[in-house]
């Protein structure tokens, strides 16, 4: 399709800008003046309506195709809670933080305040702050409170932060940001980060461990409690990646198993939409001794029942602007609201039992490396196909011509030709079986057909696409 | 309420292939004493009354509040096909595009906003969008001390103060150092901040227009930025951009900015995008998602998530940062906000916004006792002193309806008594004149 710079047409116009009710003021000086317009398209609304309806329509999407990509936790987006969300759309931020401006905005401050309430009731934690604006960004202001923590005790040798090779890469790369270096500790053969290479790594220079369990390849670890346990010991802090709390509600708390500080991503478990790649969110809770180093500022409860907002001046300063994501943060009120206590653990019960039925039903034709009953997700391998050349990107691809978008592929790293489908408790057995079928004839089709699978997609607007030509070229706009 | 499909029987059914007896059954590999030890929450309740409880909360979110406050986030019309566009479920429920041949919707739209950062800012390369732009801010900082392995990064003390904490606090557990300077009244102090780099810099952070509204020529500041192999960092205001000159014009290696401005409401803190773009050769040190113009193996024109290489998934802890979304759906909204209003309409907006303010700045600036601090050029913000504490003067007319701007003692204790009054295309000639009324009758009666 036309990139809407080719559709330009000097001198057409879209939407009309006011004509002035003021006088027109003196030039701006030349010195900072800029010197030609800018170079945007030149179209009228509706080539404008259809150039963008019509890309929309080169996407899948949780509403157009069954989205099975496991870790993202791609369950439907309820649509009263849009209706809910958008219902702050005008409300200035800083009006709060102006004197006597609280009284005005009440209502999003009660949101932000309950919506930490029942974070930290759902978590186990003690306080919540919803400033982080996304997942990653969370676990990186997660590990800069442990970093003040210990500062704050005055322990400054402690240098490293450990990961289990199968975490996710944002795990590294916030503690990273956070100036931590990275201790990888392997997976054992039973899935989980293994138990006695982690002993050897912990040591008095360790400041956090950060684990995700259920682990990434959706099995829950029994030596959770222990390991929390041996990092205590050691003197270091526990890490919670909230990336999987989809199969745990009410079932599990982080914070009653041993963990100091976790983040949420709100757009995952509570239902919020991913919007192509964002807006997230990702608040985080921390157990008791580390409230006081949660970034400033906070909305409190006065005694009177009406909320304020706070400096918090032993806290770790600002992450973001003013009070995080707010529209998301109110969608994820309204769906925690809206479900109440059995809805949301009706979620992770409907999750896990989902995802168990798709492993049970795939396991006779894809290789799974862990069989074990699996929480949200599950991680196959398609090692098996690989003996007929096909591999996890084809079979991936296929499914793309039936109409599914692929489970997520390649990760995580600890399996070889990973498959790793997450159902989510919003799809029926029905479309999940329609799913199953097609995997299935992925795998006869490797036996039998295998250069059908190279060639897929067929369907889409382009076949596969040359990603070393694109990383070569940099062509990242046009001219 | 629940959007669970699965009956009893299809349950029943799938527990018989799993081999299970129940599902409680599936949650055995958690160890009884593990179990949640409380899960107090209410009860669920139906649509009808969950919009009953969230119209009551929006209620009271000071709708009826007439802003001439910006603080970085502004209140500019939004055309209606912006919220019609970004709603559409195939952008909206679609997730990252990891599966390119399914997501050319989301690729493209963000390859063509890469393209619209880079007109505006005057740059050559830029990411699929930040979170917002105070993270924009620290990003660039982190990024220019990669590029140049130096350690100190200036910040003028006119940057947006919220940015200037959120950089601090990125630079802190990295032994990297933010030097602050002073600004001189409403504007950068040009010889000081000149004058602080030395070979130890990696950057200079200023922004355009300022907090205190004022527009500057950094030419020489990024001169001699370079002469030291610095790099100059512009933060702006993308509505200024259709009459203030650009980043790339004052020569800046890296631009960045809050995108709220285009087209996304202001919801009370966000969602927000950070923008941020470069010159081409600082390419592989940018942060974040790039969208990149490659073809398929019959030579169609697609696009592709591009140097990944840089990215946490596959460098993991030695990414050039860790971030792992973009804000996507807001980048989406300030593409198509830029293209509805199109090269003319852009540039009529900010002359708009320019016109406006300066008129504001007659009425408000004859007022009895108020003087503009400002020196030079402004775009649509500007900073009067009062003749009075400015936070209890805004106090009072906030009770009036109106939100005056914002007052800098919080920010600067020295400048108790400055205001900074924001005036976009929105605010009417009667609002702006209601405005220089009611700072007559709260400073003098």
């Amino acid at each position: 399709m036309e990139l809407i710079f080719e559709k330009s047409v000097s001198g057409r116009t879209g939407v009309r800008v006011p004509l002035s009710d003021v006088p027109k003021a003196a030039s701006l000086p030349d010195a900072v003046r800029r010197g030609e317009p800018v170079r945007l398209p030149e179209v009228g609304e509706l080539d404008l309506v259809r150039h963008y309806t019509n890309l929309s329509r080169r996407n899948f999407s949780v509403d157009t195709n069954f989205y099975p990509l496991g870790s993202c936790t791609m369950k439907y987006n309820t649509k009263v809670t849009e209706n809910a969300g958008g219902l702050f759309a005008s409300c200035h931020p800083m009006l709060a933080l102006l004197p006597g401006g609280d009284k005005l905005v009440q209502g999003p401050l009660a949101i932000v305040y309950e919506l930490e309430r029942q974070l930290a009731e759902i978590t186990g934690m003690e306080e919540v702050t919803t400033q982080p604006l996304a997942g990653a960004h969370g676990e990186m202001t997660g590990i800069m409170v442990i970093a003040a923590y210990h500062k704050a005790r005055g322990d400054q040798k402690r240098k490293y932060v450990i990961v289990p090779d199968s975490s996710h890469g944002t795990n590294p790369a916030s503690a990273a940001m956070a100036g931590y270096e990275i201790v990888t500790v392997p997976t054992a053969p039973y899935g989980d980060m293994d138990l006695d290479l982690f002993r050897q790594a912990m040591n008095d220079e360790v400041a956090a461990v950060m684990l995700t369990c259920p682990n990434t390849l959706g099995l829950f670890n029994p030596h959770i409690a222990e390991i929390c346990a041996i990092a205590h010991e050691g003197g270091a802090l526990t890490y919670y990646d909230g990336a999987n709390l989809n199969a745990i509600l009410g079932k599990v708390r982080p914070g009653d198993v041993g963990f100091d500080v976790i983040h949420v991503n709100l757009h995952k478990t509570f239902g919020t939409p991913h919007g192509g790649g964002g807006p997230g969110s990702g608040p985080i809770g921390v157990r008791g001794d580390l409230v006081r180093f949660l970034p400033t500022p906070r909305v409190v409860r006065r005694e009177d029942g009406s909320y304020a907002v706070e400096d918090h001046p032993e806290g770790i300063g600002r992450v973001s602007d003013f009070f995080g994501n707010f529209a998301i943060m109110a969608r994820a009120y309204a769906y925690i609201t809206l479900l109440g206590r059995e809805g949301l653990i009706e979620v992770s019960e409907q999750a896990v039992l989902n995802a168990n039925y798709m492993m049970a039903r795939l396991k006779e034709e894809y290789d799974l490396p862990f069989d074990q009953t699996c929480m949200h997700e599950c991680v196959f391998s398609a090692s098996r196909q690989v003996q007929n050349g096909v591999h996890a990107i084809d079979v991936a691809k296929y499914l793309i011509d039936r109409g599914f978008h692929p489970p997520t592929v390649y990760f995580p790293l600890n399996v070889k030709e990973a498959i790793m489908i997450e159902p989510t408790e919003t799809e029926s057995k029905q479309t999940m079986d329609a799913f199953i079928e097609v995997m299935l004839e992925a795998a006869r089709m490797a036996k039998d057909d295998p250069e059908r699978l190279h060639e897929a997609p067929v369907t889409t607007p382009v076949g596969r696409l040359d990603e070393t030509r694109a990383a070569r070229m940099q062509q990242v706009c046009c001219e | 309420m629940g959007y669970c499909p699965n009956t009893p029987d299809d349950i029943r059914d799938m527990l018989a292939v799993i081999g299970a007896a129940s599902v409680e059954e599936l949650f055995a590999p958690i160890p009884a004493e593990l179990r949640a030890k409380s899960f107090d929450l209410p009860p669920g309740m139906s649509e009808l009354e969950l919009m009953r409880l969230m119209r009551e909360k929006a209620a009271s979110c000071g709708a009826d509040i007439t802003p001439f406050i910006g603080g970085g986030i502004y209140d500019h019309f939004i055309p209606a096909a912006i919220d019609h566009l970004a709603s559409r479920a195939e952008f909206y429920t679609a997730y990252t595009p990891y599966q390119p041949e399914c997501a050319q919707g989301t690729l493209q739209a963000l390859y063509e906003y890469q393209t619209t950062i880079c007109r505006l800012t005057g740059m050559e390369a830029s990411n699929a969008s930040l979170y917002d732009g105070g993270t924009a801010v620290a990003e660039a900082a982190l990024m220019s001390l990669r590029i140049t392995d130096r350690h100190k990064v200036i910040l003028d003390g006119s940057v947006n103060p919220l940015h200037r904490e959120i950089v601090t606090g990125y630079l802190h557990g990295l032994s990297a150092e933010a030097v602050d300077v002073a600004p001189d009244g409403c504007a950068s102090d040009l010889a000081r901040l000149m004058a602080s780099i030395d070979d130890e810099t990696a950057a200079v952070v200023v922004q355009s227009p300022n907090f205190f509204g004022s527009v500057q020529d950094f030419r020489e500041l990024a001169q001699k930025a370079h002469d030291h192999e610095a790099l100059l960092i512009v933060s702006c205001y993308p509505i200024a951009m259709g009459l203030v000159a650009s980043p790339g014009e004052m020569g800046a290696d890296i631009a960045v900015g809050e995108g709220q401005s285009l087209g996304n409401h202001v919801s009370f803190g966000g969602p927000y995008f950070g923008f941020i773009a470069t010159r081409k050769r600082f390419i592989r040190n940018l942060p974040g998602r790039i969208v990149g113009e490659t073809i398929d193996h019959q030579g169609r024109r697609g696009f592709v998530l591009t140097l990944q290489a840089r990215e946490q998934h596959i460098k993991r802890h030695k990414a050039t940062s860790n971030i792992c979304s973009n804000q996507s759906l807001c980048a989406l909204r300030g593409l198509i906000f830029c293209t509805s209003l199109g090269r003319k309409g852009f540039e009529d907006l900010a002359q708009l916004n320019y016109d406006k303010a300066q008129y504001a700045k007659s009425v408000l600036g004859a007022v009895r006792g108020v003087n503009l601090l400002n020196r030079g050029a402004t775009f649509n913000e500007f900073t009067l002193a009062l003749p009075k504490d400015a936070g209890e003067v805004v106090q009072r007319l906030l009770d009036k309806g109106v939100a005056a701007g914002v007052p800098l003692g919080q920010y600067y204790p020295d400048m108790e008594q400055a205001l900074v009054v924001t005036v976009t295309e929105k605010r009417t000639k009667d609002e702006i004149d209601r405005l220089a009324g009611l700072f007559e009758e709260v400073l003098w009666s």
